[in-house]
């Protein structure tokens, strides 16, 4: 993997940042978009736009086997048995909505529970502590080891046979922590329930197989892997979609509509409601191809050496807390001894450094924590240890130039 | 680090002083104004309590969480509001609203301390820092 060729494809990279090269440590949150997948959009815009699945004319032909061609480049990434088992959405937040309004809605009711665990993003939390208030369900929670991983025999005590639903990050967006999700779902199946994955950290990273980790469903944002924004996954076994109503009712969706019943389109579609991102789609499966082409693997390589060289150098600055394992993937989350992270988010912008400070849309693990907030660097594909380099210079200015004031 | 710093703009001496030593923290009991307010995008938040007699912000503390920025703004805010009337308090907040967003602002009002943190206008992202302590205040006083 060559990142030099890497970075020439990302034209946003080649900036001045408040006087410095601009070094971007912010992909958890989006990451940047490389010249295929802006050209894709470009091309789409300029030369085929039209709406998909009607009409008879040329571009609409065009536009649909684009869409449905990206849906084929999702299927073939997640490695799912069938493209009728991938459904576009908004984004991992949208995908993780409708498993909650869908299938939990039909299928967990009062008395049964629901398991999630201290990590999760907001986004693999409220729609359950929703469905758990809506239905009378409980929701409960995998505590997680010092480090912040997660032991099995939690995993074991937590989910019960009550359990209908299993739902968990596969990466943590602040910890870095890498979920043993193909153990999880085989304790979640022994007692019954079904296995969420939030994939919206991993996906992006590392290879998934969501037959080799055999979980019921899998979200994701195109936004976090090379993609444009707007644009998600949510892939579900058939034998889960097949029975769950649609949540948005609406065009596209329809097979008949009468007056006063309706009925639905066979899977994906019946959960496509109105005109699809079909720009988004498109735009993913351009980020897929490019992703694929540099190998999952050698990305997953890329940010783990990267995250274990920041990790070694940030361990020789005196006063810098990190939170997460050491096996973790391409990020860092950390607190600097008196300095609050916005303060120090400030001065390495300063530098031209874009971090992440807050709580990530992780309160419940800030708690755990002990911290209200916390500042979060975080790797992709086209980041090189050069700028972490300047990222440890650019902490060791923050601390100075605190001591320097205080 | 050289004193020309671009970021001793924002991060001025005052505001340091006012970060470090906060004045009237705590939380006054037997108040008949209390204000919680968090900024949900970064997890700063403030606990306003008043104490508001003929008009007028007899006592005033706050608690709370957060950068220096949003820490300071508010040991500022207490400091400038206490023993002014309702009026002054709000017409405050409003001048420091216009300074803080870099519009041009009542310049009649000493400011005091306040007016280091004009810095802030320069760095947008830092905006709401400064605010959250201002937003409670204005809060507190049009529900008193």
């Amino acid at each position: 993997m060559n990142v030099n060729n890497i970075r020439a494809l990302f034209p946003i990279l080649h900036q001045d940042v408040n006087g410095h090269p601009l070094v971007y440590f912010d992909s958890a949150a989006t990451s940047q978009k490389p010249l295929p997948v802006i050209e894709a959009l470009d091309r789409y815009y300029r030369e085929y736009n039209s709406n998909v699945h009607r009409g008879v004319h040329t571009l609409g032909t065009k536009a649909t086997d684009a869409y449905e061609g990206a849906r084929e480049k999702v299927r073939r990434f997640l490695n799912a048995q069938s493209a009728q088992e991938i459904i576009f959405t908004r984004g991992t937040t949208a995908s993780l909505n409708l498993v909650a309004s869908s299938y939990g809605r039909a299928n967990v009711k009062e008395g049964d529970e629901i398991v999630i665990t201290y990590m999760e993003h907001h986004s693999n939390l409220i729609p359950w502590q929703q469905l758990a208030k809506q239905t009378g369900a409980t929701l409960k929670y995998i505590p997680l080891q010092e480090d912040g991983t997660i032991d099995l025999r939690d995993v074991e005590e937590t989910v019960t046979e009550a359990a209908k639903i299993v739902a968990i990050a596969h990466v943590s967006n602040v910890l870095g922590t890498i979920n043993p999700v193909r153990e999880i779902a085989r304790i979640a199946h022994e007692r019954g329930a079904v296995v969420v994955v939030d994939a919206a950290q991993s996906a992006p990273h590392m290879k998934v197989d969501v037959q080799e980790l055999d979980c019921d469903f899998l979200a994701l944002s195109g936004h976090k892997m090379c993609g444009p924004t707007g644009i998600g996954v949510l892939y579900g076994k058939k034998k889960w979609l097949e029975q769950m109503e649609p949540i948005e009712f609406g065009g596209e969706m329809i097979d008949f509509v009468e007056l006063y019943d309706s009925t639905w389109k066979e899977l994906p579609w019946k959960f496509e409601g109105g005109t699809p991102i079909i720009a988004g789609a498109i735009g993913l499966g351009a980020a897929i191809d490019f992703l694929e082409q540099v190998g999952l693997d050698a990305i997953a390589a890329h940010e783990h050496e990267l995250a274990q060289y920041a990790l070694s150098r940030m361990a020789d600055i005196e006063g810098i807390t990190v939170y997460g394992p050491k096996e973790r993937a391409g990020l860092v989350t950390f607190n600097i001894d008196g300095v609050h992270p916005h303060d120090v988010a400030t001065v390495l912008d300063a530098e031209g450094i874009a971090i992440r400070a807050g709580h990530h849309c992780a309160q419940p693990l800030m708690k755990w924590l002990g911290v209200t907030a916390t500042a979060r660097a975080s790797f992709y594909l086209y980041n090189t240890k050069e700028e972490i380099d300047r990222f440890i210079a650019a902490l060791q200015k923050a601390k100075e130039y605190f001591s320097h004031v205080f | 680090m050289s004193s020309n710093h671009p970021l001793d703009q924002l991060y001025r001496q005052v505001i340091m002083d006012h970060y470090k030593n906060p004045r009237n923290r705590g939380v006054l009991e037997g108040t008949n104004v209390d204000v919680n307010m968090n900024n949900p995008t970064c997890g700063d938040r403030i606990h306003l309590t008043m104490k508001v007699e003929d008009g007028k912000v007899a006592d005033v503390k706050f608690e709370g969480e957060g950068c220096s920025i949003s820490m300071s703004s508010a040991s500022m805010m207490t400091q400038a509001i206490k023993g002014k009337t309702v009026e002054e308090a709000l017409r405050l907040a409003h001048i420091f609203s216009d300074m803080i967003q870099g519009k041009e602002y009542d310049d009649s009002v000493d400011l005091g301390d306040i007016e280091a943190l004009q810095g802030v206008s320069k760095f947008p992202a830092r905006i709401k820092c400064a605010t959250l302590a201002w937003k409670a205040l204005e809060k507190g006083l049009h529900h008193h």
